[in-house]
């Protein structure tokens, strides 16, 4: 019976791994938890590029690529555990959508030399990659968008911000205490007066705040926000009625999820981001005609073309892009996670490519060095339409303050380095 | 003005606390009745607020699980519910969740040491929320049942003509205190003057003593959880109009805590009181003092003010004072 048993155990686990010659991609996702709702769209877009990869192409090089999932439920410690329990499955890269996750696993990919990709989020100095040799975060970080956000502010203001107050809502966490350096930077160089008002998860009441910007009257809010704390602050600021063109979120508090549930009163509320959104790119004919129509997207394919899940699928055509280019330079299809790092290293997505890929003009140019491991920086706004509920790009991309942001990395860069004793590379 | 921007917030916190009282109670309701916190009513107000807009929007239970068995790509049935009618057949489903906890958890373990049903009431919460999850999908729920949201252009014409300064009060927070003070009298009036009421606190003091004198413990526990699932649902109808239907509408539980530490665990009146206290000291410990701290003290700080009260009321401010003879 026991042999038996283990048997049946044995073929299970043989059906659930993926094959030895395919290509792993773990996707560590959350479904579950305070920030399922977000983190499934996500996923769903993820998945669903690798299977048309799959479907259609064969995967990259004439390998197929299998995505295995683990839920984190955006829990540190289970993000944790599911690299633990997928790093011997000969993954490639990891890219876990948590600020908490990715601090946690800088050290381990750095000592299992494993890539690790953290588009829009994660550890923001990991630009600098002669520090972080295996962290990667093009096209944009935390910083890039605080920075992006300020010139979108001095464009409407005839370029002085001089005398104007802004405050920052934010999510009272390490990620939400990202953008605080550079805004102050940035308010000593403009002359703004910056407020900060931390909220604390998940961010369900959040009176207090906005009776203060209500007394204090800001000129402008910004909110790095994520989860329930994003539709309570639209919502808040439509309650105290604060003009919502002057009300703008980060990547990561600009989604439907965030707005939907405010009504007519998200109205003309605006976010950053660093990809373009909805259904108007030739990507989607070849997703419905392989993926969706039979039958193979995450979840039935009902977040196609959203916000969250476009941030996804963005980040699959990167990592998908990184291998194609790792697997030209190895001359072998059947990479390692080493030859990926060089992979990524030497990645040039043009507009051109974009293009090719179905996605003209979807994200900025993404090059990356051994030194530089975030790319441009660019990012762009999109503002809310309520009545056709759907975003809307109000601004090419836009390359950040990098006189301001370079000196920044530099230092958390090297803190960090002489903190972990690393000898930097390049 | 100080004095006036001081009010506002005063008058807010108590407004806020009035949210965290409708969390509140139905923790009292069950643990009056059966002397067991209920750790899964926070999720219980998710799964009814999930439950109200799956029915409202007509969607179909379990529509993935359904999907992914027969192949098919079902999601609603094409019609949507008034928010009355929905709120009705939803109290009906939550009166059946009722019972099917008492038979399937509470039965089966009459007599047992508190720890025991405050164990099960954790499984059942895990349980709620997968169901919850797989019965109407993960996605944020827009939930609308005609409840105003936004300031009250009426208070904040009154305050500005009477004292300069408009006062920013939320239109659902004053529905939620009339509700509430609806509820609670309800409530009060039930368990003081009914005999179902009064059978309810006599399974609070003693199972078994209960039963001798012929109350069905059967009985009063289904009527108590499935009172708790009415509460449950006027808290997720009220926490979700806020800010949509979501997981983390389980976590308002964590807001009642302070308030039930406060108000002691027995008495609903005490709910109340304690959701004002609550509500008041936060907002004002956070306008004088948070920022000199660094801001966000309110999570923190109700349970700091909950403590202090302990130190001298450990029953609570309401709570009956138990004395055990050796």
């Amino acid at each position: 019976m026991k042999l038996k048993l283990a048997t049946v155990a044995l073929g299970a686990v043989m059906a659930a791994a993926p094959a030895m010659a395919d290509l792993v991609v773990p996707n560590l996702s959350y479904r579950t938890g305070p920030y399922g709702a977000n983190g499934t769209q996500y996923a769903d877009g993820f998945n669903d590029y690798f299977t048309l990869l799959n479907e259609r192409d064969g995967g990259i090089g004439g390998e197929k690529i299998q995505t295995p999932e683990c839920e984190t439920a955006y829990n540190t410690e289970k993000g944790v555990e599911c690299y633990e329990a997928t790093k011997g499955s000969g993954a490639l890269v990891y890219n876990p959508l948590s600020t908490g996750i990715t601090y946690q696993l800088i050290p381990k990919v750095s000592a299992d030399k494993i890539p690790l990709y953290t588009p829009g989020y994660g550890r923001t100095s990991a630009k600098n990659g002669k520090v972080f040799e295996w962290v990667f975060n093009a096209p944009a970080n935390y910083w890039d968008g605080a920075s992006v956000a300020i010139k979108y502010l001095l464009d409407q203001n005839g370029g002085d911000l001089n005398g104007k107050k802004i405050a920052l809502v934010y999510h009272n966490s390490a990620y939400g205490k990202e953008p605080i350096r550079t805004l102050q930077e940035l308010s000593k160089k403009h002359g703004f007066t910056l407020t900060e008002l931390p909220v604390d998860p998940p961010g369900q009441e959040q009176k207090s705040q906005w009776l203060q910007i209500r007394r204090d009257k800001p000129d402008y809010v910004l909110m790095w926000g994520w989860g329930v704390m994003n539709q309570t602050a639209i919502q808040e600021a439509a309650n105290i009625r604060f003009p919502m063109e002057n009300f703008i979120g980060t990547y990561w508090s600009g989604s439907e999820v965030d707005v939907k549930p405010v009504g007519a009163g998200a109205n003309g509320y605006k976010a950053l981001t660093f990809h373009g959104v909805g259904m108007d790119y030739p990507i989607y004919e070849d997703m419905k005609k392989h993926v969706i129509d039979p039958g193979k997207a995450s979840q039935g394919g009902q977040y196609v073309g959203s916000v969250l899940y476009s941030r996804g699928m963005y980040a699959a055509v990167v990592i998908a892009e990184a291998i194609a280019k790792a697997q030209e330079l190895a001359g072998t299809a059947q990479i390692n996670a080493t030859q990926l790092r060089d992979g990524f290293e030497a990645l040039d997505i043009t507009p051109e490519r974009l293009a090719e890929l179905g996605l003209p003009d979807f994200g900025p140019e993404i090059k990356m060095t051994c030194d530089n491991h975030g790319g441009s920086g660019m990012a762009r706004l999109q503002q809310w339409d309520a009545s056709a509920g759907k975003w809307s790009l109000i601004t090419d991309f836009t390359e950040p303050d990098q006189e301001v942001l370079d000196p920044l990395i530099l230092e958390d860069s090297e803190a960090y380095a002489k903190e972990a004793g690393i000898s930097p590379r390049c | 003005m100080e004095f006036l921007y001081a009010s506002e917030v005063l008058a807010n916190g108590l407004m806020a606390g009035v949210m965290y009282s409708l969390v509140a109670l139905g923790f009292v309701l069950i643990y009056k009745a059966s002397g067991v916190f209920n750790y899964a009513q926070g999720v219980m107000a998710l799964f009814a607020a999930m439950t109200l807009v799956g029915i409202m929007e007509g969607r179909v239970p379990f529509a993935h699980l359904i999907n992914a068995a027969f192949g098919v790509h079902v999601s609603s049935f094409g019609w949507t519910v008034p928010g009355l009618f929905a709120i009705l057949l939803t109290a009906l489903i939550m009166v059946g969740l009722a019972i099917a906890i008492e038979k399937l958890v509470l039965k089966h373990l009459v007599g047992q040491e508190p720890i025991i049903l405050f164990m099960a009431t954790i499984g059942l919460a895990w349980f709620l929320e997968g169901l919850g999850d797989v019965m109407w999908g993960a996605d944020v729920k827009v939930l609308d049942v005609g409840l105003p949201q936004g300031i009250s252009e009426t208070v904040e014409t009154m305050t500005d003509n009477w004292l300069g300064y408009g006062f920013f009060i939320d239109r659902l927070d004053i529905w939620a205190a009339v509700i509430a003070a609806a509820l609670v009298a309800a409530l009060v009036g039930f368990s003081q003057y009914t005999k179902q009421g009064r059978a309810m606190r006599a399974v609070a003091d003693d199972h078994q003593a209960a039963l001798s004198v012929g109350i069905s413990l059967q009985f009063i526990w289904i009527m108590v959880w499935s009172i708790a699932g009415f509460v449950a649902l006027v808290a997720g109808i009220m926490w979700g109009t806020k800010s949509g239907v979501q997981f983390s509408l389980s976590l308002i539980a964590l807001k009642a805590l302070p308030v039930l530490m406060l108000g002691g665990f027995t008495s609903i009146p005490g709910a109340i009181v304690g959701g004002l206290i609550i509500g008041m000291g936060e907002k004002l410990f956070e306008y004088f003092v948070g920022s000199m701290v660094g801001g966000a003290t309110e999570n923190w700080f109700a349970y700091v003010l909950a403590l202090i009260f302990l130190v001298f009321r450990p029953q609570g401010l309401f709570g009956e004072r138990i004395i055990e003879r050796v």
